[in-house]
């Protein structure tokens, strides 16, 4: 049985990079990205689904590639870029990608918005004119029971004309 | 997006506005329940059942309470007292401590210092069962049950509820009818998903309670704690946490708000509870399983005669909102097609399954999808065009239904219109395996009588306006479908500001006057027209003080653009702080008493009714019975779009959500267990199966409607799903009778057709059940029809 006293023998001390900073973390070997982002680093813009890989709610960027982060344990980035939704803006300045889905109402419940967004900035870091179909290949991953997924669509194609 | 209406003489409303929560929300930065992290606080994990019925005899806690970090353990013994959502249905306990009757019935749950050794102590608790025999159908449920029964009420055998009830002379309408025709149906049942999982947070201090949840009522989950932990209501504060998505899954009280506001009792410390995805399938309260058989009469012309209604719902193993549930699968038919006469018999029945209850849509989507494929079929054997058939049966605005039913405004003949021109639907040319289905649909703008017998308002608005700045208070709960943005845009449109001047307190049972939560599509309507009140009571008093500045009349006060009259907004509220003391003002909605004269009239009544037209636009290919839907038309009649960005939004969510329903959710069990309970099996659509859409806003100005509009968050689902199967039967010459379409429905039904067969997958009979006799209910007064809105 699992107890508090064999939980001490696998703790780790591991340096991550999250949207720029630096910042030192001891924590269980075991825990994922998604726990030690939302529950040490109080960056709690990381959403949960699943925990399985199954809903694209806990997408970060890791050197730029989307990644599920309950499927990652922190060992496996350390050393890497990692951003998460809280990255996005500059100060208060949001990302185009932020504000075409303010003006475009592609947030509903919001709860799928920070794993989608990130999706869709990897997106648009690689191509500057996606086809709606890119678009729609690249989100798959993602889930979303609020907009029907048509006003993400049409915010990610406005971000990428005010992008280019 | 394209509207019928020109907005006249409005600044704020009609305007496609971002929601006044956006940002908090594509930052990161909206605080939903599970981002909670008060100090010390303790988390909980809650031990289900394994077996679908069985008789707890023993549980034994005492290794679990042994784990280091183990700070509380409680059982049923704990929680003794029952409740539900509905009062005629108290039969939950928020942990069971007799009998389990669905896997995943809560049975006792676990504070500790962190979530994992909550589960590990979860798993020390020594539970013994007797197995009982489980009842997983409704076949099974209306026989004798081979050990007991599920529940002790209700009967004969696991039936729930039975309901008979007939309006006008069925008898007559069928004698009258010039054709005839039954038909079974089955809807499947099928779960809301919703992104976020259930999420309670709860303190204990200074001897009251607070929980931050993720619940569409915050209201009722309020009751339900003062119930079960016999505290004053005064003594419990519930606030709605920033919301992850509900579609009515969060809409009854669940066990783990209980159980964290118990645990938080016993251990002075904050106790969080978040389910897993796995739990959240077996928390369920989702759509009913639903067989149904309908026998309509109709003239040669296809005027309806008369319809007689059957249904049976797989009610899993509580009430839940059960009673609800099935009224409402026999009580809007009539709503969107004039039915002279109309008999309604509808059962519920208890199973071993997780209990269900209130989807999108609430009991209406599976009669919806019975209806729409019955009169097209009917159309079909008079050589009649479906779409001509429909339309000569439709309602008319400003009428009486046979059940009592009021109709005020109704865009059913535009909605139609509009997606028939659009989508090209009579000019198209034939192609093999493509097919296009028209359906229709009408939902309530919010229930006409409360869950509870009472006589006070349904939704209450208070606004404070202090040097200048505006607060509005409501106890509306914001599950992402804009009810912030729509009070916001409502206040500011009367005081003459913009939403972003409007802050806003919302769903905090101690600081904002009732609103009974986000169910029944009934936010807009009923907290719509108490902000109007409370915004123009608020707006008279700063004119009155800008006129008397200005010695002229109020009338002559001009307001719009931050400016009363002569004065800023700033200005004139200062003067009329210091004229009249503390700014206050209040308005309150009560719908109005429109039910009819009859027992059980209470479900279905509405102040008024959305509308909706759809047309589905697929390719069906014969071989391997797959599916493509490459567009859906919808026309929606919200009355008038106070956002018609949100409305749009609305209205294409509902179109994913009926397209999901139509063509593979499905919550189906095998042994007691639930056959998909992840994000992986259970399939929902993908950014990859969704297919554009094209939203037409009409715009009927309710009279009754803020502004004079309607919902526009539930009624645009239904359409979707017989438009389906509808145009399945165009493409293929099949009727799949059955949700969802799925391919091997498809090839199954196309293999019958070719061995001559009936070209049919569906039902093969609709069961006995023991109705009792109908109550006959005569119709309402022809003169009732004529008269106006307020009196009929």
């Amino acid at each position: 049985m699992l107890t508090s006293v064999d939980r001490q023998a696998h703790l780790q001390v591991l340096s991550l990079r999250v949207n720029g900073e630096h910042v030192r973390v001891y924590l269980p070997v075991h825990k994922t990205l998604l726990e030690v982002l939302r529950e040490d680093m109080n960056l709690t813009g990381t959403k949960h689904g699943c925990e399985l890989g199954e809903c694209g709610t806990c997408t970060v960027l890791v050197d730029g590639k989307p990644e599920l982060s309950c499927l990652l344990l922190p060992v496996q980035v350390e050393g890497c870029a990692i951003t998460t939704v809280e990255g996005l803006a500059k100060g208060s300045e949001l990302h185009p990608l932020q504000q075409a889905f303010v003006e475009l109402g592609a947030a509903q419940c919001g709860y799928c918005t920070p794993g989608i967004l990130l999706a869709a900035k990897s997106v648009l870091d690689t191509a500057s004119r996606p086809t709606r179909d890119e678009i729609r290949e690249a989100l798959a991953g993602n889930l979303c029971r609020c907009t029907g997924y048509m006003k993400i669509l049409e915010a990610v194609e406005l971000a990428a004309e005010r992008m280019r | 997006m394209s509207t019928n209406n020109q907005n006249g003489g409005f600044a704020v409303i009609g305007k496609p506005l971002p929601k006044v929560d956006a940002v908090s929300k594509v930052t990161g930065r909206a605080m939903y329940a599970d981002d909670m992290l008060l100090p010390r606080t303790l988390h909980c994990r809650i031990l289900r059942s394994p077996h679908p019925h069985a008789r707890m005899v023993s549980v034994d806690t005492s290794a679990a309470r042994r784990i280091p970090g183990v700070q509380a353990v409680i059982t049923g013994a704990d929680l003794p007292i029952k409740f539900g959502i509905l009062p005629v249905t108290q039969d939950e306990r928020a942990l069971e401590h007799e009998k389990v009757r669905y896997v995943g019935d809560p049975i006792a749950a676990v504070a500790a210092t962190e979530e994992e050794i909550a589960a590990a102590a979860c798993d020390a608790i020594a539970v013994q069962y007797e197995v009982l025999d489980p009842v997983m159908s409704i076949d099974a449920a209306l026989g004798k049950p081979k050990d007991e029964r599920i529940q002790d009420y209700g009967g004969p055998n696991n039936i729930h509820k039975l309901i008979a009830l007939e309006f006008g002379d069925v008898d007559a309408g069928f004698a009258r009818a010039e054709h005839t025709r039954e038909d079974v149906f089955f809807f499947q049942g099928n779960t809301h998903l919703p992104m976020e999982q259930h999420s309670a947070i709860a303190t204990f201090v200074d001897e009251k309670v607070t929980l931050w949840s993720s619940t569409q009522v915050v209201h009722y989950v309020h009751r339900a704690l003062a119930k079960v932990l016999e505290l004053p209501m005064n003594r419990i504060r519930v606030i709605g946490a920033a919301h992850g998505g509900g579609f009515g899954g969060k809409t009854d009280p669940f066990a783990h708000e209980i159980v964290v506001a118990k645990l938080a009792m016993i251990t002075g410390r904050p106790v969080k509870c978040t389910l897993t995805r796995e739990e959240v399938f077996y928390a369920h309260r989702g759509r009913h399983p639903v067989l149904m058989w309908v026998r309509t009469g109709v003239t040669k012309d296809g005027r309806i005669t008369a319809m007689h209604f059957r249904s049976a719902l797989d009610g899993g193993a509580y009430g839940s909102y059960g009673v609800a549930s099935t009224f409402y699968t026999g009580a809007l038919q009539t709503v969107t097609y004039d039915i002279p006469a109309y008999r309604f018999e509808g059962c519920r029945v208890f199973t071993n399954k997780p209990p269900c209850g209130p989807k999108r849509g609430h009991g209406t989507p599976q009669p919806r999808f019975a209806i729409e494929l019955h009169l097209e079929k009917i159309a079909r054997e008079l050589g009649i065009d479906p779409v001509e058939m429909k339309r000569r049966n439709f309602v008319k605005p400003m009428t009486r239904t046979v059940n009592w039913l009021r109709v005020t405004s109704c865009g059913l003949e535009e909605c139609t219109e509009r997606v028939m021109s659009a989508s090209g639907f009579r000019t198209r040319t034939r192609r093999a395996g493509h097919g296009m289905g028209f359906a229709i649909s009408s939902y309530l703008s919010g229930a006409g009588t409360a869950i509870y017998w009472n006589d006070m308002p349904h939704s209450e608005v208070q606004i404070k306006v202090d040097r200048g700045g505006v607060t509005a208070y409501c106890g509306a709960m914001d599950i992402g479908q804009g009810s912030d943005s729509v009070l916001a845009a409502i206040v500011a449109e009367e005081l003459g500001l913009q939403p972003k001047d409007i802050r806003l307190v919302t769903a905090d049972t101690d600081t904002t006057p009732i609103d009974l939560g986000s169910y029944s599509s009934r936010v807009t309507f009923m907290a719509g027209n108490a902000a109007i009140e409370a915004a123009r009571k608020m707006r008279s008093m700063i004119v009155e003080a800008a006129a008397s500045k200005m010695e002229c009349d109020a009338g002559a006060v001009k307001v719009g653009a931050a400016r009363i009259g002569d004065f800023t907004f700033e200005e004139a509220s200062i003067l009329a702080e210091a004229r009249f003391g503390t700014l206050t003002s209040a308005g309150s909605y009560t719908p109005p008493k429109i039910a009819g004269p009859y027992k059980g009239s209470g479900v279905g009544p509405s102040p008024a009714y959305s509308y909706s037209a759809c047309i589905v636009d697929l390719e069906a290919e014969a071989r391997t019975g797959l599916l493509h839907v490459n567009k859906v038309w919808i026309a929606h009649d919200v009355g008038r779009a106070i956002n018609p960005l949100l409305v749009e939004g609305q209205v294409e969510g509902s179109v994913y959500m009926g397209l999901g329903e139509a063509l593979m959710e499905e919550q189906t069990f095998r042994k007691g267990l639930h056959k998909w309970p992840s994000m992986l099996e259970y399939k929902s659509p993908t950014f990859l199966d969704m297919p554009d859409v094209e939203t037409f806003i009409v715009e009927t100005v309710d009279p009754e409607g803020p502004y004079g509009a309607k919902e526009a968050g539930q009624g645009p689902l239904l359409p979707v799903i017989p438009a389906v199967s509808a145009a399945v039967f165009d493409a293929l010459g099949v009727w799949i009778d059955e949700i969802p379409v799925t391919p091997e429905k498809v090839v199954e039904a196309l293999r019958r057709k070719d061995k001559g067969e009936l070209a049919r997958y569906g039902p093969p009979g609709f069961p006995d059940i023991p109705y009792p006799p109908c109550t006959k209910v005569e119709p309402p007064p022809k003169e009732l029809d004529r008269a106006a809105p307020a009196s009929i």
